[in-house]
């Protein structure tokens, strides 16, 4: 078996034991489950009555309906989806256990396996009430958009694992003084993706940076499904080639800053 | 030749002129040394000596500027998943997850060492290290004693061939330390394992050890077994041939020049 051939190899088990390890983590912590539920309420409930009081006022609005609520809850797919990652990944630095594993057979693909599946589980967690909730609340059931959704889904969530790829790899590389990167890089796509408006507000120039985002296609779905009743395949398919180009991107930035981390010796260094 | 096995008289671990050099300056300087298999060698030397940059290179955990290490027949750190599995090390610097019990560590670490009966090994292993009465406690709950015990076991779970540890008794008792040490021969002798030991603990050196190599700046200041040592320094420990290193002082027969 030769080295490149050791490192392509996959082994379930080891994914499946990363998996357990983070789930060991969460259930012994409420904390950690309440803090994955609280803020996509908090969200989902301030946009959802502001919807509604714009609704009663504002005709279009009126015709509009539930275009805020599915952007917050779009956006949480987004948000959340990059920070379950995130968060996974920084518990091994909080942890200090990155030496641990990356002195094991663990290989890269298989640590980034693992916390892709972190990442769906904790937005399972996080984001299932939430939606229950805004069906009690505002009468909107997200889970009837039906096929939309799943093509909604699938290109957030590619999103979201590319943005945490590359900013676990900034972290690994740089140590925890990267860690606000984590938290924080996602808003950047929140005016440009244009959650909450159509493309068209932007000035021109910043319309060019939107549509080579991703999330971009997909908020403009939502509203063309929501507003219009028009699922847009073109749409979805644009924005699955940009995720492409994304994911691999961000695949071979983890890479090269691994390499970096193993060169520069702050693998060993996983504090500040 | 089966991809696992080592040549016949292949060293488990050979270094060749390793460097390692930052920009804050050079870590290691130009180590070689041979490990045979199944022996148990001490590496010596002050804070910043370099110790821990070669154990991390050996692992394959930082890469080298220049120079190789090859460790069961496997070129460091290209190939390092041919070997990691056969591997393994322990250090209390290196924690382990501090929220989950010393079962579910030693679960997770064992299905990522690919053991084949985890549950079976961490049951042997909770006898062998007296962990019976932790095993459900929180790892972060344990003192340092206990946790040390906890790494030994995470580091021995997959039975290793090779065996690194980084100062493994630090801040230890006395009485907790020698049961440390106790264990680590007897696994050492049951398994024939190859063991590379970072010290400062020049006692525990000279009882373990056959050989010591002791490193100053990154270099290696000497090498040779502890009666040798004690002879060419023509002292009585290894604490004070280490002094004698530290302090730029000759061999016994240059002193007495």
């Amino acid at each position: 078996m030769s080295g490149r051939q050791a490192i392509i190899d996959i082994s379930a088990r080891r994914i499946a034991a990363m998996v357990l390890r983070y789930w060991y983590l969460l259930r012994s912590s409420w904390p950690r489950i309440l803090d994955l539920i609280y803020w996509p309420t908090v969200q989902m409930l301030m946009w959802g009555f502001l919807q509604t009081y714009i609704g009663q006022n504002a005709g279009f609005f009126a015709r509009a309906s539930g275009t805020f609520i599915g952007a917050v809850l779009l956006w949480d797919i987004l948000f959340r989806g990059q920070l379950g990652f995130s968060v996974s990944f920084l518990e091994e630095m909080w942890a200090r256990n990155l030496g641990n594993l990356m002195m094991s057979p663990l290989k890269p693909v298989e640590f980034v396996a693992a916390l892709m599946i972190m990442s769906l589980v904790r937005l399972a967690i996080g984001l299932v009430p939430v939606t229950l909730l805004a069906m009690v609340f505002f009468g909107f059931n997200l889970y009837g958009l039906g096929f939309a959704l799943a093509a909604f889904f699938a290109n957030l969530i590619l999103t979201s694992w590319a943005v945490g790829i590359f900013v676990s790899g900034l972290v690994l590389r740089n140590g925890l003084g990267a860690e606000n990167m984590a938290w924080t890089i996602m808003f950047l796509f929140l005016p440009l993706t244009c959650v909450y408006y159509p493309v068209t507000i932007l000035p021109g120039w910043l319309q060019v940076a939107a549509w080579a985002l991703p999330p971009t296609y997909v908020f403009e779905g939502m509203r063309a499904l929501l507003i219009d009743h028009i699922f847009r395949v073109d749409l979805m398919l644009e924005s699955l080639a940009l995720n492409g180009v994304l994911f691999t991107a961000a695949v071979l930035g983890f890479l090269a800053l691994l390499r970096s981390a193993r060169r520069n010796g702050s693998l060993m260094q996983t504090g500040e | 030749m089966d991809e696992n096995s080592v040549s016949l008289g292949e060293p488990a671990i050979a270094v060749r002129n390793l460097v390692k050099s930052y920009k804050s300056g050079i870590a290691v300087a130009g180590l070689s040394f041979d490990l045979s298999p199944g022996s148990m060698t001490g590496l010596l030397g002050g804070n910043g000596a370099g110790k821990t940059t070669t154990i991390a290179m050996i692992m394959g955990l930082v890469a080298p500027t220049s120079g190789t290490v090859r460790v069961l027949a496997a070129d460091m750190p290209r190939q390092r998943y041919r070997v990691l599995h056969r591997m393994n090390f322990e250090s209390p610097y290196v924690e382990m997850p501090m929220r989950l019990t010393v079962r579910q560590n030693l679960t997770v670490f064992g299905m990522l060492y690919g053991v084949d009966d985890v549950a079976g090994r961490i049951a042997t292993l909770a006898t062998e290290l007296d962990l019976r009465d932790l095993m459900d406690r929180q790892t972060g709950k344990l003192s340092a004693g206990q946790k040390t015990r906890v790494s030994l076991a995470k580091a021995l779970l997959n039975q290793p061939e090779v065996l690194l540890l980084d100062e493994p008794t630090a801040s230890l008792d006395p009485d907790t330390a020698d049961w440390i040490r106790t264990r680590l021969e007897r696994y050492r002798h049951e398994r024939g394992a190859t063991v590379l030991l970072a010290s400062h603990n020049m006692s525990e050196v000279e009882r373990m050890c056959e050989r010591v190599i002791i490193m100053k700046q990154g270099r290696i200041e000497d090498d040779g077994t502890p009666a040798t040592l004690l002879a060419r320094y023509g002292r009585e420990t290894l604490e004070e041939v280490f002094l004698d290193v530290a302090r730029g002082r000759g061999y016994a027969s240059e002193a007495a020049q």
